[in-house]
């Protein structure tokens, strides 16, 4: 089922994230959605995340429906090409994938294999612009489709807490203009900087997705802080991770304070997207104390 | 080596203003230039009184060089509502970059030509992709200012203003952005999706390698 019918409806959607092995044997993630992830409304599968090469997300995606989860094939244009990436578009029509998220991907050299040639044939924006192409029955190439066109819930993404964020929200405006129906956002340790972001964002009318990430430590955030573009964990948080290592540790802090930001930014959004970075048995957690399911 | 090609006028004459000083570069042996029909568009803007100026010169890229030949014209300059450069990506940028406040428009797109690289003699990096961008990114060139070459707007791989593959290295999109900013000219941040041609480049090169 497509997402954006459950925006049109008015409802808080949850997606959790989750990223596929390197090999091919799933069924420790497969367990781990079926443990932990019942009460999401869609997976949403990273696409080579980080640029480390792993199990494709479409491959993931199949295996998770053939479960009876709704998921979210992400598709990055690092990779391939505009033949490749329409022509899994349209695999992932076959297989009954509806639901994407669209993104520029991370460069070739952040990842585990720096020495692979950087594709960027296409960015988000002309991804998002080639998935309505083919949904109007034409590929990039101005060839027609034969039979019915695929039809998916266009994602995309935001980074509400860059230093950037009036450059990201005119990128914004163009993926909305391009056809984007929805939006996941980079983590969010600042409620503050997401409620002045979505004050300007709600001019686009789209759906915005909260996005955390379960923070596992002052290491962690200290990393996040010095390397992951986007993400900025307030010194305060830091402090309240130091503060007790063992319950730090345990995720009881983590998920404490990712349930606050929950709390805090709900009013102001109409989803919510975990990335539990290999925490998925806290998801549960995170949803029970942010209110969210009982 | 260079080819430069002219972009459409009906490109071109949407974008200029009223008053737009002309600067043309008759090059330099790198690169081929179509000089007979940028004198001919740059005489009909003239006729046309939307040319309050023009400058026909070579090596624009050498800022020290471009600025004694502006010498006697930058009453002109400083009246002009746009700048229009007849020259290769690296000669526009040479010219954003000197009149950072000024909106320059690039007339020509700038294609490669296999078999020699030509000297490049600044900072300033011209991807030859034969569809030049530089008029509406503030003569900032995202082929070679972004490490993804997107031409859509930046990425989420921004941290402090620096690029996620180079932390030295500035955001070109950051620049992009501040400098249409400065011109107060964002909406040109919107224009309508833009999906590379991968055989622009080479395009020019083979009709003019077939000629003789």
């Amino acid at each position: 089922m497509r997402i954006t019918e459950l925006f049109d409806r008015g409802e808080f959607v949850i997606t959790a994230e989750i990223g596929p092995p390197k090999g091919f044997h799933i069924d420790e993630l497969l367990h781990e959605a079926d443990e932990y992830l019942q009460d999401v409304t869609a997976i949403n599968v990273t696409d080579c995340q980080s640029s480390v090469m792993r199990l494709g997300s479409l491959a993931t995606c199949k295996a998770l429906k053939d479960k009876g989860f709704n998921s979210i094939f992400q598709m990055t244009c690092r990779d391939r090409n505009r033949i490749a990436l329409q022509s899994d578009l349209l695999s992932a029509a076959y297989f009954g994938i509806d639901n994407l998220l669209l993104l520029t991907g991370d460069h070739t050299v952040m990842g585990d294999t720096p020495q692979a040639k950087p594709v960027f044939d296409l960015d988000s924006v002309s991804l998002i612009h080639a998935v309505k192409q083919l949904e109007n029955g034409v590929d990039l190439g101005g060839n027609e489709l034969v039979g019915e066109p695929p039809k998916f819930a266009k994602g995309a993404v935001v980074s509400p807490c860059s230093d950037s964020v009036d450059v990201q929200l005119a990128k914004m405006e163009r993926k909305v203009k391009a056809g984007a129906q929805y939006f996941q956002t980079q983590a969010v340790f600042e409620s503050e900087k997401f409620i002045t972001f979505m004050e300007k964002a709600k001019q686009f009318g789209v759906p915005v997705m909260l996005g955390v990430i379960i923070p596992k430590g002052a290491a962690m955030a200290n990393f996040m802080n010095n390397n992951i573009a986007g993400i900025s964990v307030p010194p305060e948080m830091i402090e309240e991770l130091k503060a007790d290592k063992e319950k730090a540790k345990a995720g009881i802090t983590g998920v404490e304070i990712t349930a606050r930001i929950i709390k805090e930014c709900r009013e102001y959004c109409q989803g919510v997207h975990i990335m539990a970075l290999g925490w998925e048995s806290k998801v549960p957690d995170v949803l029970r104390q942010a209110g969210i399911v009982n | 080596m260079l080819i430069t090609e002219l972009k459409q006028k009906e490109d071109i004459m949407p974008l200029i203003s009223a008053k737009t000083f002309v600067i043309c570069c008759e090059g330099c042996k790198e690169v081929y230039f179509p000089a007979d029909e940028a004198a001919e568009f740059s005489d009909e803007l003239t006729k046309s009184a939307t040319a309050n100026g023009t400058v026909v010169t070579e090596y624009i890229c050498n800022p020290e060089h471009l600025q004694l030949q502006l010498e006697k014209h930058m009453g002109k300059v400083d009246e002009a509502g746009t700048l229009l450069v007849f020259s290769c990506g690296v000669g526009v940028q040479t010219i954003a970059e000197m009149f950072a406040d000024k909106k320059v428009f690039a007339a020509c797109d700038t294609h490669p030509l296999p078999g020699h690289q030509g000297v490049t003699p600044l900072e300033y990096d011209c991807g030859q992709c034969g569809e030049c961008h530089l008029g509406e990114t503030g003569g900032i060139c995202p082929i070679t200012a972004c490490s993804k070459s997107l031409v859509n707007g930046q990425c989420g791989g921004t941290k402090n203003g620096m690029c996620e593959v180079d932390k030295d290295m500035e955001c070109g999109w950051e620049r992009i952005y501040r400098r249409l900013e400065k011109q107060k000219r964002l909406d040109a941040m919107l224009h309508p999706v833009k999906v590379r041609d991968f055989t622009a480049g080479e395009r020019a090169a083979k009709s003019m390698t077939t000629k003789d």
